[in-house]
């Protein structure tokens, strides 16, 4: 397991393959924009349509915790760069904290989530056969809630995948795989990391706060 | 049986199925999507022929009408989605990408084999959801039908395509990155074969398109499965704003269909005509054009839909104005026969087949596009004549060239010459004898999707249904000697054409590495003649 | 209408300008496809491999003021045909004033029509000769498409939403109406006819006695007309309550509404059009108008589209004296 590893047969070298791999995550991260894109498109129609129902609806979201969870992906944010920096340094010691401290910090966010959601159900906000809101707009209400759980479902899924990545780059960087040479996978991780919160950057204020008077 | 000589390529580097299913060799896994998208193809012509045969009459006498709804429904899932998305770029782009490019494999080759995967397990889905009773929404899955009124296997469709977009999402991302990071040396942009240039504006769609398709039939089947009202206007959802970005992806997937069919045209053409193409700059450029307008112009589905005026005309003005790259192609491929010195081997005849059935394609693409005119003639068969000439007339007319030109690489075996060009020969003639009647019908008024129709229009189905059965037979027919030459094909040379293009400076078939030293590029492309060094 | 042909019946004020526009394009696209056609196969006759050739091409690379040459004229071309096709679809897209209206309703499977005078229909729609009608249309379930080929009209009926469509027929007979957006197991069966009748036939029908059989909407009475029917509604659903009279403390005045500018209290307005009323009806709490509270009671799923139809015309025929 020694430079062969590093660089795979099909690239005539490290830098090859770091251009390669750099660019396929720009790519995918390309596609992500489009998924999520389809999804901001059906939420800006529908708040054009029915602003005063998704004004009202946006009131049973929580943004006090949607605040702080935004502070707690600002925060994976930060530690996932001094992560990539210690990698790209050859601090393994480095990478791996600020590896675990994302991790953590991701976790806390889901675990927000999941606090909210279970939250949603209690209070019957669920879209469905049960789903109950006070007003009179229950239906245009019930249209927040799909694309509330939509988006925010989605962005968490995102996030299982990302913490599962991280989690396998840190037992990687603890068993000395990387090097100040050869980083390309926490950096690519790290973008992918970026990506997802700046995803959340968008939705916080969509859904919590537009129309909040 | 001819024994092959004692070199080792690709095919025989390793035995056993285990060495296939885990492979990691672009080749292989071209192989693997080959024989994948025959066995949809075949599922997928089943249901037509049992269309056509329904349609012999007026009456709906042959199958249920809910049958015939699934039957046409399972016909455009399995041959779009299962078939015409991945046909020529997942077999022959798989395959011919890195050796067209010099390199030894595409950039990620697990990913690769992932895509393949991601397909089969998309498509067992849908081939359950198939088996378990199919799904009678058409493939356009049009809300609210398809969420509140369908009583048949939409969730399970859905899941099976969602997943399937990630096959072709994959596939056009190793693309992407292959042709920008993996170019052997002195091998340019604008020293690229044209069929590189075209997967390059396929992969752009794929990236770009796809997860749009995959959010909304995810949105679809979410609320299936939960009963929002994301598109039900019943609780204030739009319906059109489902067609809206429906569209959005499957529009311009019909130029994920259509475009590597016009890379294949571009090798075969100047191949057999030993010239280089007229026009390169412009074809590879309008590839792109195709690309970026074919997102534009997703509106021209929705002319009768109540959408505004002002939205239609825009739509309108930019599908015309996608036409144009597209007839710039045409006749950069017609100046390119100018002082050739042509020859008419079985591709030629299949890429001047498709010269002939994308030209009508194509120009009746102009009525549609004209609002005035769409009005009378959409959702009838006018539209259904139109789209066939496109993605069976064109796509599936350059996957047949594209087969036959390259099998000799792939395999290492020739096939019958005569019998290919029999086969081309009935796939033309069949194809406009089964789809140019579709026009008359279309503007005569006769809607799609109709179970049973009126009496006046049995002749000119009846001529269909005939032409469907000659077409039916230039497609067995090659399935048969192409499965012959595998076993008793004589063996072909590394370069059987005479061919310009990196792939035919290594043996038939390749080896896994594709080439013993990386070539060097020093000239365009279609450098015709060849020097005799290499013609080996 | 049943026999044998290659061409449709052209019976409509619009089908002859869509039949001109379809011949101008067969022939500019015969001409470019014979082109392309008659050069492939000359050159490919021309410049086949003889036997005793080299096999080498003339090293030709392109030529620029071809490649535009052949971008500019087809693009002018097609130009033409957008503004061609754009001009014929503004005159589809605008009924005359004088046109006459009939409501539309299509449900899995069957076309519901009713004329304003009261005569009611199923799948049948008899009409004057020489008269623009204008068709305004909904679904109760589904998308379908109302489509009359000898017309070259069609336009798609949306659940939730009004469309419309017109047409001028100008030859008496018979025309088939077909449903052209697939809606399920009965789609082909969801057909029709158009008869178009001589004007003092048609007002000989119109009075007529003979009435098809009601298809489910208990509320509307085959005999009276729309705006009969609103009325009623109108008095039944306890509307009066708050619109009746003068603008009151409760509901705003609905006497000359129709066709008004209004203006809501989170400051956006619209015009007071079918598609205004509907929604108003249907969910009163979306448009506040400004200065009232939002008091109205929804009435979805309680009036069926027939019956909003039959409120809407009703509200329409309240002259601004009126009370």
């Amino acid at each position: 397991m020694s430079s062969s590893t590093t660089v795979a047969h099909q690239f005539d070298d490290a830098a090859q393959q770091k251009r390669a791999s750099t660019l396929g995550m720009w790519v995918f991260l390309v596609t992500e924009v489009m998924m999520f894109g389809g999804l901001f498109t059906a939420y800006v129609v529908y708040r054009s349509l029915y602003p005063e129902a998704f004004a009202q609806a946006s009131h049973h979201l929580n943004a006090e915790l949607g605040a702080a969870n935004t502070l707690v992906l600002l925060g994976s944010s930060l530690t996932m760069a001094l992560a990539v920096r210690s990698a790209q340094l050859g601090k393994r010691a480095g990478t791996v904290i600020g590896l675990i401290a994302t991790i953590v910090l991701g976790s806390v966010f889901l675990g927000v989530k999941a606090y909210e959601y279970s939250h949603k159900f209690h209070e019957n906000l669920i879209p469905g056969p049960s789903f109950v809101f006070p007003g009179s707009e229950a239906d245009h209400a019930q249209l927040f809630f799909s694309l509330y759980f939509a988006m925010t479902g989605l962005h968490a899924l995102h996030m299982v995948i990302g913490v599962g990545i991280l989690g396998t780059l840190t037992v990687m960087a603890a068993r000395k795989r990387f090097s100040a040479e050869y980083h390309n996978p926490v950096e690519i991780g790290g973008l992918y990391w970026h990506f997802v919160d700046i995803v959340w950057i968008y939705l916080f204020p969509l859904l919590y706060l537009l129309g909040r008077h | 049986m001819e024994t092959a000589p004692k070199r080792t390529n690709y095919l025989n580097a390793d035995y056993g199925i285990r060495s296939w299913l885990l492979t990691l060799d672009h080749k292989r896994i071209g192989i693997l999507y080959l024989i994948s998208i025959t066995l949809m193809f075949l599922l997928g012509s089943l249901f037509a022929v049992l269309i056509r045969l329904e349609l012999l009459t007026p009456a709906g006498d042959f199958v249920q009408a809910d049958t015939y709804n699934k039957l046409f429904t399972m016909h455009g899932i399995v041959m779009i989605f299962f078939f015409l998305v991945p046909s020529i770029p997942a077999v022959l782009g798989n395959f011919l990408l890195p050796l067209m490019i010099g390199a030894r494999d595409l950039a990620f080759p697990r990913l690769n084999l992932m895509s393949w995967y991601v397909y089969m397990v998309g498509g067992i889905f849908t081939l359950w959801a198939i088996i378990t009773g199919g799904v009678d929404t058409g493939w356009t899955f049009y809300t609210p039908y398809s969420t509140t009124a369908s009583h048949s296997n939409v969730l399970m469709t859905a899941v099976g395509i969602f997943i399937t977009g990630f096959s072709s999402i994959l596939t056009g991302l190793n693309f992407i990155v292959t042709i920008h990071t993996m170019r052997a040396p002195g091998l340019t942009w604008f020293r690229l074969p044209l069929f590189v240039w075209a997967h390059y504006a396929t992969s752009l769609i794929m990236i770009l398109g796809t997860p749009v398709v995959a959010i909304t039939i995810f949105l679809v089947g979410i609320e299936r499965a939960f009963g929002l009202g994301i598109f039900d206007p019943a609780l204030g959802g739009d319906p059109i704003l489902f067609q809206h970005l429906f569209w959005f992806y499957s529009h311009p997937a019909v130029y994920i269909m259509i475009l590597p069919s016009m890379g294949v045209i571009s090798e075969i053409i100047t191949c057999f005509a030993r010239k280089r193409i007229f026009g390169y700059e412009f074809i590879a450029v309008s590839s792109l054009a195709i690309a970026v307008f074919g997102f534009l112009v997703w509106g021209h589905h929705m002319f009768t839909s109540s959408q505004s005026v002002y939205a239609a005309m825009i739509f309108s003005i930019l599908s015309f104005a996608v036409a144009i790259p597209s007839a710039v192609k045409v006749f950069n491929w017609t100046a390119t026969l100018y002082k050739g010195s042509i020859s008419f081997e079985a591709p030629m005849l299949f890429a001047m087949g498709f010269i002939g059935l994308f030209t009508i394609g194509g120009l009746t693409g102009l009525f549609l596009a004209s609002l005035g005119l769409d009005v009378h003639v959409h959702d009838t068969y006018f539209v259904v004549a139109h789209f066939h000439y496109i993605m069976v007339g064109g796509a599936l007319m350059g996957y047949l060239g594209a087969i036959h030109f390259w099998w000799p690489k792939m395999t290492g075996r020739m096939y019958s010459e005569w019998a290919a060009k029999v086969s081309a020969v009935l796939v033309f003639v069949g194809f406009n004898l089964t789809f140019f009647p579709q026009f008359v019908l279309g503007y005569l008024g006769m809607p799609r999707r109709y179970h049973a129709y009126p009496d006046e229009f049995q002749v000119l189905n009846v001529m269909s249904t005939t032409g469907a059965s000659i077409l039916g037979l230039g497609y067995l027919v090659p399935l048969c000697y192409l499965t012959w030459s595998l076993w008793r094909g004589p063996l072909a040379s590394a370069n059987p054409w005479k061919a310009a293009g990196l792939e035919w400076t290594t043996p038939s078939p390749p080896p896994t590495e594709n080439f013993e030293t990386t070539p060097v590029v020093e000239e365009e492309a279609y450098t015709y003649p060849l020097k005799e060094a290499e013609v080996v | 209408m049943s026999s044998f042909s290659l061409f449709p019946e052209s019976a409509s004020t619009i089908s002859g300008q869509v039949d001109a526009l379809f011949f101008f394009m067969v022939g500019t696209s015969l001409f470019f496809g014979l082109l392309v056609a008659i050069l492939v196969i000359y050159m490919a006759i021309r410049y086949r491999r003889r036997a005793g050739d080299t096999g080498a091409g003339a090293e030709i690379h392109g030529n620029l003021q071809l490649e535009i040459a052949w971008s500019i004229v087809p693009f002018v071309i097609a130009m033409v045909m957008f503004y061609w096709g754009a001009s014929v679809y503004m005159t589809m897209a605008r009924p005359p004033d004088d046109a006459h209206e009939i409501f539309v309703v299509g449900k899995q499977w069957m076309w519901k029509l009713q004329h304003l005078e009261g005569r009611r229909e199923i799948n049948e729609l008899h009409v004057p000769v020489n008269q623009p009608i204008k068709l305004t249309m909904t679904s109760e379930d589904v998308i379908h498409s109302f489509y009359v080929p000898a017309f070259r009209i069609k336009a798609d009926a949306v659940p939730g939403r009004y469309s419309t469509a017109w047409f001028e027929a100008t030859k008496v007979g018979t025309y088939h109406l077909f449903c052209a957006e697939y809606c399920g197991t009965e789609h082909s069966q969801m057909i029709g006819r158009i008869v178009v009748m001589e004007p003092n036939e048609f007002q000989d029908w119109l009075s007529g006695e003979t009435t098809v059989a009601d298809a489910g909407s208990a509320m509307v009475d085959a005999t009276r007309s729309p705006a009969e029917i609103g009325a009623e509604l109108f008095v039944a659903r306890g509307c009066t309550t708050c619109h009746q009279g003068a603008a009151g403390v409760m509901g705003p005045s609905l006497a000359g509404l129709y066709g008004r500018e209004r203006n809501f209290a989170d400051g956006r307005s619209a015009v007071a059009d079918e598609a205004y009323l509907r929604q108003s009806i249907l969910e009163p709490q979306s448009q506040i108008l400004d200065g009232y509270q939002p008091i109205m009671p929804t009435f979805k799923g309680q009036i069926d589209e027939e019956g909003l139809l039959a409120l809407i015309q009703y509200i329409k025929t309240l002259e601004p004296n009126e009370g």
